[in-house]
């Protein structure tokens, strides 16, 4: 399957890309690691007028610790995040399951920028983020802003992002110690999670859904039933309270609740386990 | 558009389209036809190769992503008419049967070991969880890499 036509550029600094962004159309998008775009492009249901390839820009691609929150350049590839030191142990979520993403191959290529670009309710790292309380910084011709995860996913496919935006670095609150689970529910190895769940519990709890809905989405009901007091199990009955998950070949959305229920379970009782 | 690369040690330098696939650049133009098309979808790990040392699923790249790099295929792996110890093991061990897979496993399988020198058995399966074998000869293919990987 090959792409339609599009222009090609690249830019070498942050600066040049926005540049290019800016002197585009609505239509130009940027190309990171490649791993959600190209698929899409292949098969026609993407057919951007420009790229703009930033995957040369050195020093978007890093973890540091930085006080309070992890910092991590929006070009680190999934397989550096997912061995990062830092990360392993200011953010062991997020290092899990940058190393559950498809398979090594694509986690060879794939970056966290791209993947919370791209908003894909089905991704991994979006709903991570969300359950880490994670924040974007964005660049701009007008300056840099920071958004909340929670309010960057706004449809399918759809962020926040503005066509000149780009999304330069992650910030996660530091979570050493707090409870974490991730659990992926699917047929094959290699493939995008039926339903998953990220959770965090560090005093309270965030989850994170993969696949219920249109975007990523919290566990609000979830959330709330434990803040009230519910147990595990009483908690896991709201696990698609207000969620409409979709229906596609592995799954219809009767089949998804059922299965955000018995995986939020799981993921409670193990973030429990883990705390320290 | 001009990309200049090196593949399996030679540089080159072409003119391409954009949206020219690393695979099809690789077969099509190079004439390196050892790289198989398989799903084309970056499922089934047929196309995989080495893009600066690490496995890569060529069909899910554009020829113009790879300026610079250094590609290694199939084909770049013998040296001097002796197989690739991984080679050589994937034939001991019987690792393939129609043989389609076959590149993409032992390019998935030689990045593997290089990132982790002497994995476990379960190691090894999951490190080839990005490569599908329609023959099902997973069993063999995976004696082959823990052969390769004591060798």
């Amino acid at each position: 399957m090959i792409p339609a036509s599009f222009d090609y550029q690249r830019a070498s600094s942050v600066d040049e890309a926005i540049g290019l962004l800016s002197g585009a159309g609505e239509d130009a998008k940027l190309l990171a690691g490649g791993h959600s775009l190209l698929p899409l492009m292949k098969l026609r249901l993407a057919s951007p007028s420009l790229l703009v390839d930033i995957a040369g820009i050195q020093e978007l691609s890093y973890v540091r610790q930085s006080g309070d929150h992890l910092a991590i350049g929006s070009l680190t590839r999934h397989a550096d995040l997912s061995r990062s030191e830092a990360a392993l142990h200011e953010a062991p979520l997020l290092a899990h399951v940058a190393g559950q993403i498809g398979d090594p191959q694509v986690r060879h290529r794939g970056t966290i920028g791209g993947s919370i670009a791209h908003g894909d309710p089905a991704s991994d790292l979006p709903a991570a983020c969300l359950a880490l309380n994670a924040s974007f910084v964005v660049a701009s011709p007008r300056g840099e802003r920071n958004i909340a995860a929670a309010d960057f996913f706004r449809g399918f496919l759809e962020t926040e992002l503005a066509s000149d935006e780009v999304l330069v670095e992650i910030i996660v609150p530091t979570a050493a110690g707090a409870g974490w689970s991730f659990q992926k529910f699917n047929r094959r190895a290699q493939d995008w999670a039926i339903v998953g769940v990220a959770a965090v519990s560090n005093g309270s709890t965030r989850i994170g859904l993969v696949n219920m809905g249109p975007t990523p989405v919290r566990a609000i009901g979830v959330e709330q039933a434990l803040g009230q007091g519910a147990s595990v199990t009483e908690a896991a009955q709201h696990a698609s309270d207000g969620l409409d998950p979709p229906a596609d070949l592995n799954a219809s959305p009767e089949y998804r609740r059922h299965l955000a229920t018995v995986l939020v379970g799981r993921a409670l009782e193990e973030a429990a386990q883990k705390k320290a | 558009m001009k990309v200049s690369l090196t593949v399996n040690g030679t540089a080159r330098s072409d003119d391409v389209e954009p949206r020219l696939l690393l695979v099809q650049y690789l077969r099509e133009v190079v004439g390196l036809t050892g790289t198989n098309i398989g799903c084309d979808t970056s499922s089934c790990g047929a196309c995989t190769i080495h893009v600066d040392g690490e496995s890569v699923k060529s069909c899910t790249m554009l020829a113009v992503q790879a300026e610079g790099a250094s590609i290694t295929t199939i084909e770049g792996l013998a040296s001097n008419g002796d197989m690739h110890p991984m080679q050589e093991a994937f034939r001991t061990h019987h690792g393939l049967q129609c043989g389609y897979c076959t590149p993409g496993m032992v390019m998935a399988a030689t990045s593997l070991l290089a990132e982790n020198a002497s994995p476990t058995e379960a190691e090894v399966r999951e490190g080839l969880e990005g490569n599908l074998c329609r023959c099902t000869g997973y069993h063999n293919i995976v004696k082959a890499v823990l052969a390769a990987a004591e060798s």
